[in-house]
């Protein structure tokens, strides 16, 4: 079984995408979608009714939603398997911009939508920087020159990073795309694992705690003025 | 360099087969789209600059030089030979002019000392307002984008094929843009609402409901009709020009640039 996961911030066309990949490569891969959100999402029973295939969602809750991924993945690969689906696509809901949801097999995209600024795919970090595929959507909205400007951004984040412009909504320019999926490697549920390594969660306001300022927390804190580039750092 | 462009029938708006020959456009040719709005005059530029292959919403097919387009071809824009300008008079990217022009050139790798400075003196000669290299892309007015954008596509993007998309829009001089990107051994295609380039053009495609519905050649009367209107079309932009700078249209300013007040005197018109 091949798996895609897809990332990117609400509302970049994550979904379009994922429906263009259904529509185009349905007829040849039994596909199953996984949708990982945190509140409200109905992109399973859109696409469910859509295409009539398998689907599921989960809703993390007050857990991360990249946490939650790493939590029920292995179960969705199993559930997909026992499907006998070709292709597994898990939608994240890709919030914070801190973890990256890819895994070390299969392939991960990115989807940036081409309006939602220039210094976007800096900001997003490992999102960008540890997926293998960006999906720029929006295209429609921007000038050629522009589109390539925002696409050189990226190239500067993620130099090996393969790049596909569209307008997701009729999913043009996606054929060398839906080759790539079809290219990609089986994975091996055994040695699948996280690309990147998570912030870790040991502070006290992810224990709960609300209140504003250094004083009232302990674990990993720092004065605002001790703090470098990150309020911490792992390996 | 020599290049061709052929482009394949797909569907029209009702999803009907487009009934075309296959068009083949060659290197000094320029060429017009026209048609009502909403017939798929941009669809049909979008066409070529996405080099589609069945995969757009036109289900069209575009061959470069009598070939399928590679992969990198089609998506590597240091590589591709088309550059567009679209109608887009806003700019997202919070870069510097200067910035914007540098990042743009290393994308199509077209980097060297003046690329900024050039760019930005020709699209001073397309709009009334001085665009400088410190400004930000965001904080442009439409002329100035789009006057940035066209010199942008002409000294960064440096392509055999250009196409323009409704350039007499934005409140820019379009007969320096012409001027400056006709007599090249380009393609150049415009999609205009505009009687003078659409006389001018050495093709003219009309369009409907999605479809390609004729292709017509330039003829000598045509020519003719061109050069009374490119004469009209002048003293309109002068009469423009005045109003732009807020002075009054007299029957003696109609007189110098040449236009009759005919028959009907002002009191008249009062």
């Amino acid at each position: 079984m091949k798996l895609l996961i897809i990332a990117g911030p609400p509302s970049s066309g994550k979904t379009a995408l994922a429906k263009q990949i259904i529509k185009n490569l349905g007829y040849c891969l039994k596909i199953s979608f996984l949708k990982i959100d945190v509140v409200k999402a109905f992109e399973d029973e859109e696409l469910k009714k859509e295409f009539n295939i398998e689907t599921m969602k989960v809703y993390s809750g007050d857990l991360c939603p990249d946490h939650a991924e790493v939590m029920v993945l292995g179960d969705a690969v199993s559930w997909a398997e026992n499907l006998k689906s070709d292709l597994l696509i898990v939608e994240s809901a890709g919030l914070c911009l801190r973890c990256s949801p890819y895994l070390n097999q299969g392939l991960g995209i990115v989807v940036l939508d081409a309006i939602s600024g220039i210094h976007a795919p800096a900001k997003m970090g490992p999102m960008v920087s540890l997926a293998d595929i960006a999906v720029v959507t929006k295209i429609d909205l921007v000038s050629q020159a522009e589109r390539e400007v925002f696409r050189q951004k990226i190239f500067e984040i993620n130099p090996e990073i393969q790049m596909f412009e569209t307008n997701a909504l009729y999913g043009t320019s996606l054929q060398f795309l839906y080759r790539k999926i079809l290219m990609s490697d089986p994975i091996n549920p055994e040695t699948l694992k996280l690309k990147g390594v998570p912030p870790i969660g040991t502070c006290t306001i992810c224990v709960g705690r609300k209140e504003i300022g250094w004083k009232h927390h302990f674990g990993i804190v720092k004065k605002l003025d001790q703090c470098s580039e990150y309020l911490y750092r792992g390996e | 360099m020599s290049i061709t462009i052929t482009v394949f029938p797909g569907k029209d708006k009702a999803n009907l087969k487009e009934n075309f020959k296959p068009i083949t456009f060659i290197s000094g040719e320029s060429v017009s789209i026209v048609g009502p709005t909403g017939s798929g005059k941009t669809a049909f530029i979008n066409d070529i600059e996405l080099l589609a292959q069945g995969d757009t919403v036109t289900g069209r097919t575009v061959m470069i030089n009598g070939q399928y387009p590679s992969d990198e071809y089609r998506h590597n824009p240091a590589v591709k030979p088309i550059v567009m300008i679209t109608q887009n008079t806003k700019c997202f990217t919070d870069l510097t002019v200067e910035e914007f022009i540098l990042t743009h050139a290393r994308a199509r790798k077209k980097e060297g000392p003046k690329i900024a400075a050039l760019t930005i003196e020709m699209a001073n000669l397309f709009t009334g307002e001085k665009i400088s290299e410190k400004m930000r892309v965001t904080s442009l007015s439409g002329g100035q984008t789009r006057a940035l954008m066209i010199a942008d596509a002409i000294t960064v993007g440096a392509a055999p094929i250009i196409l323009l998309d409704e350039v007499e829009n934005a409140g820019i001089f379009k007969h320096k843009v012409i001027e400056v990107i006709k007599n090249t051994d380009k393609i150049i295609i415009f999609v205009t609402h505009d009687p003078v380039i659409a006389l001018l053009t050495d093709k003219r495609i009309v369009m409907k409901n999605g479809a390609v519905k004729k292709v017509i050649n330039q003829s000598k009367k045509e020519l003719w009709a061109a050069k009374v209107l490119i004469d009209l079309d002048q003293k309109m932009g002068m009469i423009r020009e005045e109003l732009r700078r807020g002075n009054i249209i007299s029957e003696e300013i109609l007189g110098i640039i040449g236009l009759e007040a005919g028959v009907v005197t002002s009191a008249e018109v009062v």
